[in-house]
């Protein structure tokens, strides 16, 4: 399903763009919403719920910084066009990847692979080495020089400023 | 930044809770109460845990994470750059700023068959709108002599939150990596 973001109601807006950072840590993150959009907590869990439901919502809560908690990297295969479905699928089913791409280049299969450790890295990617017999290229993140701020929905929702 | 590059040393409770919460908060009235309930543990201590970790910078972020996708924005380029490495933090910090970017990390290169050293990720409504957004960041940042690539996604198989969870060690076989590392 794809929509833009004026196929949204105004509270459905407000919740896509406006909490995506600084959420309060309160016991009661969901009535605090309410309580800023004038609404009722049970109108905010019954948007968001929905919200989750059909996809545009992947979650509520942490993002990570990379490498702070576990390490990660993104790893990239040159995959034969008719066995890169079978190969994609391979490589989705490891729990340890959490994003994975076809993309129009003779690398054309790019994920992320996340673990605990470098040895637990190390022994995903050799085993997803062996389960598609395919050889992977490894690009660990160096330096990050992206300050997360969310992602601005719209020019005409209230916008947030970059101090970039 | 030099700050945020050390891995955290974690409790194993912290570790129970970051596997608790990787996959989003529940949607009820109390969510840190349910977390609490899983792992035997309080609600005033999830919420003090976590507050520790975005205090430390193992979160980064902290509230609803969209997905593009569905909110129109179906064209994701993965711009990657060959950047001087002692011009890559500037650049990168320069492309980070714009709107539509969501990424800037530098990565190493893989030469001769990788290049490029610095990724960073474009979204646009189509891919005309971003390859349109990637030409006017190249001239903003003075990278229009830069040799760059756009990866445009064709297909996405799987996006959701990153799994920490350890591996069982059944498998631990680390020996004789064939890995391009």
């Amino acid at each position: 399903m794809t929509d833009s973001i004026n196929d949204f109601s105004p509270l459905e807006q407000h919740l896509l763009n406006d909490f995506q950072r600084d959420m309060s840590l309160s016991a009661t993150p969901y009535a605090d919403m309410a309580k800023q959009l004038g609404v009722s907590e049970a109108e905010v869990l019954q948007s968001m719920q929905s919200l989750q439901e059909n996809g545009v919502v992947s979650r509520v809560g942490p993002v990570f910084r990379p490498n702070r908690i576990g390490v990660s990297t993104l790893a990239a295969m040159s995959v034969p066009a008719d066995e890169l479905e079978c190969v994609a699928r391979i490589v989705s089913a490891f729990p340890e990847v959490n994003h994975n791409y076809e993309r129009d280049h003779l690398y054309n299969l790019w994920f992320v692979v996340t673990a605990s450790s470098e040895e637990h890295l190390d022994i995903v990617l050799y085993e997803i080495e062996q389960h598609t017999e395919q050889t992977l290229m490894s690009l660990p993140m160096l330096d990050d020089y992206f300050i997360d701020l969310g992602f601005k929905l719209s020019s005409t929702l209230k916008q947030t400023n970059r101090n970039g | 930044m030099q700050l945020n590059k050390q891995v955290l040393h974690l409790s194993s409770e912290d570790r129970a809770l970051i596997k608790a919460v990787q996959s989003g908060l529940p949607v009820v009235s109390r969510p840190y109460a349910e977390i609490a309930k899983q792992l035997n543990s309080s609600e005033a201590d999830v919420i003090s845990r976590l507050q520790y970790l975005i205090d430390n910078g193992a979160i980064k972020r902290y509230g609803v994470v969209v997905r593009h996708k569905e909110l129109g924005y179906t064209a994701n380029g993965m711009v990657v750059w060959n950047i001087p490495d002692d011009k890559v933090e500037e650049m990168g910090m320069c492309i980070g700023k714009y709107d539509c970017v969501t990424l800037s990390y530098r990565r190493p290169r893989r030469l001769p068959n990788w290049p490029y050293n610095l990724f960073t990720m474009v979204h646009g409504c189509n891919r005309e709108e971003v390859t349109q957004k990637v030409e006017e960041i190249a001239e903003k940042c003075g990278l229009q002599n830069i040799q760059h690539s756009i990866l445009f996604s064709t297909r996405r198989f799987k996006q959701r939150g990153a799994s920490y969870t350890p591996k069982k060690s059944s498998t631990a076989k680390t020996a004789k990596l064939q890995l391009v590392k």
